[in-house]
């Protein structure tokens, strides 16, 4: 890695400026949005109020009303004054859901900010009733509440609940963790596969029955940057995790690849041969979207833990600088590779307090700034552009075939500033 | 517990954002975990406001539970104070916070803030987001209004358009239009646009017209019965409406008012012979109590429809919808589950719905053409142009509103008459909406098809028959044969029987 290390010093030494206030960010709720569509044979109940309700249909944005595969068991005052057995009430819902439900094998119960305050035992709840509906459905629970988990924590959360059910194995094995969208987990299986990497068993699989499983001679890498608790069960089952940058842009998905294939020791030569092409063509595509972003100046908010990853690729491969970098929470263990690359400069920020993180953001007055959906449109009004960093987390944006994408979604708002002319013509 | 997938109504506290984002110089320290700041989007996204609601959230977190999460409230609502200097406050608590039990309205009130501080109680875990807006504007006009002189001419206020209404922005203007030509000025417009100052001057008005029930009904109520205003019962959604909101004003301001009605084209859309084929045309309406009660006048009387089913979600307006409902003959759908109107408008197979946006993806599924009237809103919800509802203006654009998704006049007939056309068939769907069109997928022939009623079964030649009948009308037809066959005893439908039926119920 050292032939990568910037001339002025990565930023993994630099001083973080911690921060707590108002956080403009979603609750670990919304990682629903996307998980339910990746495990196709699950569904998700939260447990929850009617604001859990209204979150999740406002952050789909769109409807999804192909009967959804999540819906909210909504508390009600009789809940609240223990006048109902709330074991008892979600026994009746789950019981029902599943009879209208027969194509559904597993079963997330979801705690939410009011499950979590009155402390409804959601443990005991999955337990009863993964007896009750075995074998036919595995029933799992976590939290998503905002109170412990920030938007995307909410999937690491969820696959972390996983790991203590994943079958033990003995086999020296890949395990990648994170849900990425099928067609580019399936490009990723391909590029692995031409390396002679295999089996390669996948955290989320897409349905129950397939084969993940973990042990000591596991070794695993991580595709999301927000898998800190994941991270930790894998290794309490003994798993190994390999370091790497994440898999954005040529550069990270070259440095991603290659710390599992030194692993599984593939040749250089063979190295070589898979990836040049996709990494040819990754490059000719960035540089497309690069000539718009080259030179511009990007100011990250807080959002999805993807901020870190993301200025490495902008700086490093699309020419831009970088004047803060927030994120949610920074794991060393996780963001340290991609903070080795990402040149000094920027100030790194964890936390947030919203309202003086827009001060600095309208002092410094970027080119492009990354924020929440909440913030966007203001700060358009002020004369900023921005790009909102949800779609950063519902668009494919990894590997080689999606680098030119994820640049574009960058490239696309100042590109629109560029096209439209509203004013007088004189 | 109650599972719930979709929802009509956000929380109650979303209400209350409503209000305070609809108004200038007032702000809102909300106590609420991290995640509740989801409801900014809904106004910068959904309603593209250019501006950041005015609300602070205290964004407690799991280890602040056992510490002071209320030195954390009274931090947020200091800061806000400094940052924002606003004229006034409103506080409350988010459904989690309504849990830890910190009374925000108490802890306020110990801070010695120069400015009014209004506490808002709300049971999330009761009630919902209108009646959140409702209460919400209640109390800030009962903490703020001031006893006034009335003024020297003739004025009204507008009372509860808020954030995130429906068409809200729209219908504000044109009802201060008409309201001008039946010389009467708007003294104060609340909440959308008033600041705290305008809600204190609300007195001086000689009468408030209530625009929207569902968020001002209570502030109209007190009003009336403090400061002796009267305010008026008709919502002018319709050509009907409007002319009975006209004589309602002209009897409070107790002179006769001239009213030039030359832009107002419904009556003769309506009766213009192109517009024929809407005759009997069966609609089932749902949404928001207001709305619904004017779209059921306007279908029967104006657009000459056949209203088949009426509902709303609010159970705030379950009482007049129900006496609305019978007034038709029919039983209001009084419900929040979504999974219950599909259920309805699945069995009563209308041709068309007016509803929200949620009818809007049901009728999607189900193939019924649906035309949006009332919240909960959708960006499309709200159009760059000029779109109000109420008033004369308001009419005309509800009846390009009510005809747009249909087939036209003389294109239902030529799909009636040329329906085995190989691409002007019923899959290809309205020609002026422009999708592409498809091509003709030529049926399998089964022998006897599945019984659509427990003991009836088509059979192939009536079934086929069937399928030559517009995709528009099928479901009346086989509907209206399978009620025949019933009452005829017969167990198998023939294609004598379905002709037999379709003379019988010929109108």
């Amino acid at each position: 890695m050292n032939a990568l290390t910037p001339s002025n010093g990565g930023c993994r030494t630099a001083p973080v400026l911690k921060e707590r206030g108002q956080r403009e960010v979603f609750c670990g709720l919304t990682g629903i949005i996307w998980l339910h569509r990746k495990m196709q044979d699950a569904f998700f109940l939260v447990v929850g109020s009617r604001t859990c309700a209204h979150l999740l249909q406002s952050a789909a944005g769109v409807m999804i009303f192909a009967e959804p595969r999540f819906g909210t068991a909504i508390l009600e005052e009789t809940d609240l004054a223990g006048m109902k057995d709330a074991q008892v009430e979600i026994d009746r819902e789950v019981a029902r859901l599943l009879e209208r439900r027969p194509d559904i094998r597993q079963l997330f119960l979801v705690g939410s900010c009011p499950s979590e305050v009155i402390k409804i035992d959601l443990a005991k709840a999955a337990e009863r009733l993964s007896q009750i509906h075995a074998p036919h459905v595995r029933v799992l629970n976590y939290s998503g509440s905002g109170i412990e988990t920030t938007f995307t924590e909410g999937e690491d959360a969820c696959l972390a609940c996983m790991v203590p059910v994943l079958k033990s194995t003995a086999a020296r094995e890949l395990l990648v963790v994170g849900a990425l969208p099928d067609v580019v987990e399936d490009q990723m299986l391909s590029l692995l596969a031409d390396m002679g990497i295999g089996p390669v068993r996948l955290l989320p699989a897409r349905r129950i029955d397939d084969t993940t499983a973990v042990g000591p001679n596991t070794v695993f890498a991580l595709v999301q940057p927000f898998l800190g608790e994941t991270h930790a069960a894998l290794e309490r089952r003994g798993a190994r995790y390999l370091p790497a940058p994440f898999p954005f842009g040529d550069e990270g998905t070259t440095a991603w690849l290659r710390a599992i294939a030194t692993e599984f020791g593939v040749s250089e030569e063979t190295f070589d041969a898979v990836t040049a092409a996709p990494r040819a063509r990754a490059r000719k595509a960035i540089a497309q979207a690069a000539e718009v972003l080259r030179g511009k100046s990007v100011f990250f908010f807080p959002d999805s833990q993807l901020e870190i990853p993301l200025a490495r690729f902008l700086t490093r491969e699309c020419g831009m600088t970088a004047i803060e970098v927030g994120s949610p929470y920074i794991h060393d263990t996780l963001h340290g590779p991609d903070l080795d690359l990402l040149p000094a400069g920027p100030q790194i920020s964890e936390g947030q307090d919203v309202d003086k993180q827009l001060d600095r953001a309208r002092a410094a007055r970027p080119d492009l700034t990354i924020c929440g959906l909440g913030l966007a449109n203001p700060l358009e009004a002020e004369g900023l552009s921005t790009k909102w960093a949800i779609e950063l987390v519902f668009t494919p944006v990894h590997f080689y075939e999606q680098a030119g994408d994820l640049a574009g979604l960058f490239s696309r708002p100042l590109r629109r500033k560029a096209v439209l002319h509203l004013e007088a013509a004189e | 517990m109650k599972l719930t997938v979709w929802t009509y109504e956000g929380p109650p506290h979303v209400g209350a954002m409503r209000v305070a984002t609809a108004m200038k110089g007032l702000h809102y320290v909300l106590h609420a975990p991290q995640g509740d700041t989801y409801a900014d989007l809904l106004f910068t996204m959904i309603e593209r406001r250019n501006h950041r609601p005015p609300v602070s959230y205290t964004t407690f977190q799991a280890r602040d539970l056992g510490a002071d999460t209320a030195t954390l409230f009274k931090k947020s609502c200091q800061d806000a104070v400094d940052r924002f200097q606003p004229e006034a406050i409103i506080v409350g608590a988010s459904c989690t916070a309504e849990l830890i039990q910190d009374d925000p309205a108490g802890l306020s009130e110990t801070m010695g803030l120069t400015i009014p501080v209004i506490p808002l109680e709300l049971p999330s875990y009761s009630r919902k987001e209108n009646f959140g807006a409702d209460e919400t504007f209640y109390q800030i006009v009962k903490a703020l209004a001031k006893p006034k002189d009335r003024t020297a001419r003739v004025t009204c206020n507008i009372l509860g358009p808020t954030a995130l209404g429906f068409r809200a922005r729209d219908d504000v203007e044109e009802l201060t239009g008409l309201l001008s030509d039946l010389g009467v000025q708007v003294n104060v417009t609340a909440p959308l646009g008033a600041t705290p100052s305008d809600i204190a001057r609300l007195p001086a008005a000689h009468f408030n017209v209530l625009l929207s029930p569902e968020t001002g009904e209570a502030a109209a109520r007190w009003l009336e019965k403090t400061y002796g205003q009267p305010f008026t019962k008709i919502v002018p959604i319709g050509v009907g409406a409007t002319r009975d909101f006209i004589a309602e004003v002209s009897d409070i301001i107790g002179k006769p008012v001239l009213i030039d009605e030359s832009r107002l084209r419904l009556p003769w859309w309506s009766r213009s012979v192109d517009s024929t084929y809407l005759t009997g045309k069966r609609v089932f309406i749902f949404g928001d109590g207001t709305h619904v009660a004017a779209h059921a006048r306007i279908a029967r009387d104006e657009m000459g429809f056949e209203v088949v089913g009426l509902g709303c979600y609010n159970r705030e307006m379950a009482r007049p919808v129900r006496a609305l409902a019978k007034s038709y003959g029919l039983e209001a759908l009084i419900t929040d589950d979504y999974l219950e109107v599909e259920a309805a408008i699945e069995a009563l197979s209308p041709e068309m719905i007016l509803g929200t946006q949620m009818e809007r993806h049901i009728g999607k599924r189900l193939g019924i053409p649906c035309a949006v009237i009332s919240a909960p809103v959708h960006v499309q919800d709200f159009p760059a142009r000029y779109s109000p509802q109420v008033g004369f203006e308001g009419a005309n654009v509800i009846f390009d509103t009510l005809i747009h998704p249909l087939v036209m006049g003389l294109e239902e007939h030529l799909l009636t008459m040329f329906r085995d056309d190989f691409e002007f068939h019923d899959d290809a769907g309205p020609s002026h909406h422009g999708g592409k069109a498809t091509a003709k997928v030529e049926p399998v022939a089964e022998e006897v098809h599945a019984p659509q009623d427990d003991n009836i079964i088509w059979l192939a030649d009536a079934e086929k028959e069937l399928k030559k009948i517009p995709f528009f009308v099928r479901g009346k037809a086989r509907r209206n044969t399978e009620t025949y066959a019933t009452q005829k005893g017969l167990h198998q439908i023939s294609l004598d029987t379905l002709y037999e039926a379709k003379a019988h119920y010929a109108r």
